[in-house]
């Protein structure tokens, strides 16, 4: 099979799926124009969507004059692209990471819903590291911390990867109450241990000299080469290494891994660590770009792993490529919101939408004609299969 | 012979159908008689699938047309084909096991006496009606799990004669079948053939061919090759027409010079998934340099021991020995390092990862060891060139070594996985069903491989429920039956009946053959039993390495008494691990 057939195959539904998103969500957009319009705006999703790729590339092609008359301009500002850009990869950073800890789970047949509370373990692990080497030099400062956000939501990940080996129990129940476990602790813990006096919220103590570096504009810190450096990682691993074909296999075939000789517990309970540790150094990456950890870290990166995931068919470039995708609908929702007045949620409802048409991909490619191909990935498999059965 | 002078029920003109880069069927040619039993032979990846699909509406040919009494028709799709009374009976069943024969027939096709409910009286009576024309009283009642496999053979036969079908598609009825079983559907192919149905029967069994078929028509990449009476050939003229050249069917085994034992198996008792006792205390061992064979019908503990022998599943009790060393319990990985290796019976599940790449497949078991990796890192280059060797010396037909195994046709699928378990140093073999559905080229390969194997001084252990295989192949037979090995005898003296027999009874005494009947009760009653792991007092009068019943969960003798309904459920599929 020729290479430009496979990738055909492999991004057809993606692509589909991100179109038909959008299409409804410009319905949605008229929809909502009198509250935000005054009127009914038809045009108003071609200005939204031209404002939201604006924000996130700095390029712009529609001219609206006051008299909210629309003119094709193009026009493109060096500063404003950079800045816009800086946006885009800076909130693509910890999606990468996040996509990854799904992605690689559905390598193995794992569904990895515990992002989120990776995510905050993580995030906290590293706060408290980087708290107590605050005032070490900064490259050992950040080390330290970054080394122990990864563990910390490598420890998330052990949990139910363990769990799950030795009772059989489900990893999407464990890990659903492993989020919300994560959360409660947490807080807890800001609101009455680690809280700082001084603020006028809970926080934890600042993290000094372990805040990740800004390399390139206003935040393009050190945690976007992280992210980079992890995708040829997660690859290598993955396609390269023994253990990487163990992992494959027990997600592809489970029997025929035993048959191999292969310890599918084992492999259970390395995977989630692994994955575990990448949502970890995601929350790491936010919470040493911020400084320390508040008492109010609410944070959808770790849901939004399972879209990134979806979207790039598991595939560290294709996750690479979809987390930079909804990174730039991250990045251009505020410009989105200024230049048309609609409200930033809409993104949520898009990338919402997004996951919904790449979980029907049956049914797309029985509505749009688009046949089977060979070789997608088992990652829908792997969802389908939490729900019915999760044994090994 | 045929002297039917009817236009025919179906005729296939000159049918094509292209995929990239195969012409799967190439101006076929096809004509089947109303009342007719028509065999279609040919090997794996013949094109006979193909052809069946266009037939059946799942492929739109090329080229060439379909005619139904004479009339072109276009066959739009499986819903198509059935209106037009043709039906399909497939290999793997497309039952229901929780729902009842009548609702399994039912499925698809509901009989409504209003708009909401279900006609299910006039459905029962249609049934039972039906069965009685063709010969086997059915209860409709009875859950389908709790059928044997020859009874679900005839629901399917039911549910396209419930359907009105004229001409019926068999794709290997009898590849899971017991011969008495095959016996039996024979009569009803027959009775359904006097009645006027057409019937496509599709086989790799020549000698079956033989038996049932009016006609038979083989099939060699996408052309048909011949067309032949049974009266007027035989099964190497089938064989060579099927295979392009003079094939045999019966490998030359020569004789074989046995060393020292060198798998031992003492008293092994292991559990099946529901923890009851599947194999209870067998002992044989296998010497370096000999195959021996384990005859006996599927089901019969064949499966867990052979699990418990290859580190899959863990004996009760037991020791089993490999060169001196006690490996009791120990996994599949140990095995392999000691010099074991293991064909699997279920290539599908166990032998291969069907989305996998055919190289990946081919170093599955291999595939931490040098030169495949190096370090932690897969040696690809090493994979390539060990996969291009592979292909060529097992002669594994593919387009290359990168497409995925699913891919491949299952004779060629099998290849892969002997390619790769023969390939090492190996101490002992284990060969389950090792030429299950394949056709007899492929046969005739593996057979070859195995004697070489064997001649090479390792210890096999060929379980098989091909009785003729296990005839051909193996220096001892043992016969296997409620997981107790019944016979322990010399492989070429051995007679086929006197095997068959045991196979059948567990014993010598023909009168227990009166145990396999026609009747639906029985059959029930028989499958039931075997299904709760009942163990007969029957194998301690079988002499040699029979072992006296010391089950504790044993009944006395199989309960007749269960009738339909009253059996315990089938397997439980809503379990955990």
């Amino acid at each position: 099979m020729n290479t430009l057939r496979r990738l055909y195959a492999l991004s057809i539904i993606p692509v589909v799926s991100i179109v038909l998103a959008l299409l409804v969500g410009s319905v949605l957009i008229i929809l909502s124009s009198p509250a935000s319009q005054g009127h009914l705006d038809f045009l108003l999703p071609l200005t939204a969507y031209e404002a939201l790729i604006e924000g996130a590339t700095g390029f712009s092609f529609l001219n609206v004059d006051p008299a909210q008359h629309l003119s094709f301009a193009i026009s493109f500002d060096g500063t404003l692209a950079a800045r816009a850009l800086t946006n885009t990869v800076a909130a693509a950073a910890p999606l990468v990471l996040t996509g990854l800890a799904v992605g690689v789970g559905f390598k193995a047949g794992l569904f990895n819903i515990g992002g989120t509370g990776q995510v905050l373990v993580g995030g906290f692990a590293a706060a408290l590291a980087g708290a107590a080497v605050a005032h070490q030099p900064a490259p050992i400062a950040v080390t330290i911390a970054v080394i122990c956000g990864a563990l910390g939501g490598a420890l998330w990940g052990f949990i139910p990867g363990a769990l799950k080996a030795f009772t059989g129990a489900h990893e999407v129940v464990l890990t659903i109450m492993l989020n919300s476990l994560a959360a409660l602790i947490i807080v807890g813990l800001v609101n009455d241990v680690f809280k700082i006096s001084g603020p006028t919220f809970a926080r934890t103590a600042g993290v000094g000299n372990a805040t990740l570096p800004i390399l390139f504009g206003r935040n393009g810190s050190l945690g976007v080469l992280i992210a980079l450096a992890v995708v040829p990682i997660a690859y290598t691993l993955i396609y390269r290494t023994t253990l990487g074909f163990e992992i494959r296999t027990v997600g592809a075939n489970p029997s025929a891994a035993r048959y191999a000789g292969m310890s599918p517990r084992k492999l259970i309970i390395l995977t989630m660590t692994l994955c575990g540790l990448f949502s970890g150094l995601a929350g790491t990456i936010e919470i040493l770009g911020l400084g320390y950890y508040p008492a109010v870290f609410g944070t959808s990166i770790g849901f939004t792993g399972i879209t990134v995931a979806l979207l790039g068919r598991a595939h560290p470039v294709g996750i690479l490529l979809a987390a930079i995708l909804l990174g730039a609908m991250r990045a251009g929702a505020p410009s989105m919101q200024i230049t048309a007045h609609i409200p930033l949620e809409i993104i949520d409802v898009i990338q919402g939408l997004i996951l919904l048409f790449l979980a029907a991909e049956l049914v797309i490619r029985r509505l749009l004609r688009i046949r089977a191909d060979r070789v997608t990935p088992g990652e829908l498999k792997s969802v389908a299969r939490s729900y019915g059965q999760g044994n090994v | 012979m045929t002297q039917i002078v009817s236009a025919p029920a179906l005729e296939m003109r000159g049918i094509t159908k292209r995929y990239p880069g195969v012409v799967a069927n190439d101006g076929i040619d096809l004509d089947i008689k109303p009342g007719e039993i028509h065999a279609l032979l040919g090997e794996n990846g013949a094109g006979k699938s193909t052809l069946m699909n266009i037939l059946y509406g799942l492929a739109t040919p090329d080229e060439g047309e379909i005619l139904l009494d004479g009339v072109p028709t276009t066959i739009a799709g499986p819903s198509d084909a059935i209106d037009r009374g043709i039906s399909m009976v497939h290999q793997h069943f497309m039952l229901v096991p929780v729902l009842s024969v009548a609702d399994n027939i039912l499925l698809g096709e509901e009989t409504m006496a209003n708009p909401i409910f279900l006609d299910r009286r006039e459905a029962h009576r249609r049934i039972v009606e039906l069965g009685k024309r063709f010969g086997f009283e059915i209860d409709p009642d009875v859950k389908v799990a709790n059928l044997s496999v020859g009874w679900q053979q005839r629901v399917e036969i039911l549910k396209a004669l419930y359907r009105e079908a004229r001409i019926l598609v068999l794709d290997e009825p009898t590849a899971v079948l017991t011969p008495q079983e095959t016996k039996e559907i024979f009569e009803v192919l027959r009775r359904l053939a006097a009645e006027g149905h057409s019937i496509i029967f599709i086989s790799h069994k020549l000698y079956e061919v033989l038996e049932i078929a009016d006609r038979i028509t083989v099939i060699r990449r996408g052309k048909v090759v011949g067309s032949r009476v049974p009266a007027e050939t035989d099964e190497d003229d089938l064989a060579a027409l099927m295979v392009g050249r003079n094939v045999q069917l019966v490998v030359d085994r020569g004789e074989s010079h046995p060393a020292g034992p060198a798998l031992t198996v003492s008293d092994l008792r292991v559990a099946d998934d529901r923890g009851h006792e599947a194999v209870k205390g067998v002992t044989f061992d296998v010497r370096a340099g000999e195959i021996l064979g384990v005859a006996g019908v599927a089901g019969n503990g064949q499966d867990e021991m052979v699990e418990a022998l290859t580190g899959l599943r863990k004996p009760t009790s037991g020791r089993v020995e490999l060169n001196g060393r006690d490996v009791t319990g120990t996994g599949p990985r140990e095995l392999q390092k000691y010099g074991m290796s293991f064909v699997p019976g279920d290539r599908q599940r166990f032998g291969l990862v069907l989305s996998f790449p055919l190289e990946d497949n081919l170093v599955l078991t291999q595939y931490d060891e040098a030169p495949y990796a190096r370090g932690p890192f897969r040696n690809e280059t090493a994979i390539h060139d060990w996969a291009k060797r592979a292909i060529a010396e097992y002669d594994i037909r593919t387009p290359s070594a990168t497409v995925s195994a699913g891919t491949l046709s299952g004779g060629n699928q099998q290849k892969a996985v002997v390619a790769r378990e023969f390939s090492r140093d190996l101490k002992a073999l284990i060969l389950d069903q090792p030429t299950r559905g394949l056709d007899v080229g492929s046969i005739e390969f593996i057979h070859r491989q195995a004697i070489a194997k064997r001649d090479a001084g390792a210890a096999i252990l060929l379980v098989s429920a091909e009785l003729d295989e296990v005839m051909e192949l193996s220096d001892r037979i043992a016969v296997m039956y409620r997981g107790e090995i019944v016979a322990l005898v010399d492989g070429p003296s051995a007679q086929r009946e006197d095997i068959g027999l045991y196979m059948a009874t567990g014993r010598s005494d023909p009168e227990a053959m009166a145990a396999t009947t026609t009747s639906m009760t029985a059959a029930v009653a028989a499958a039931a039993g075997a299904d709760a792991g009942l163990t007969g007092s029957s194998a301690s009068d079988a002499g040699l390495d029979a072992n006296p019943d010391a089950s504790p969960d044993a009944s006395p003798g199989p309960k007749t008494g269960s009738g339909p309904g009253n059996g315990p459920d089938g397997p439980d599929r809503g379990g955990g691990e």
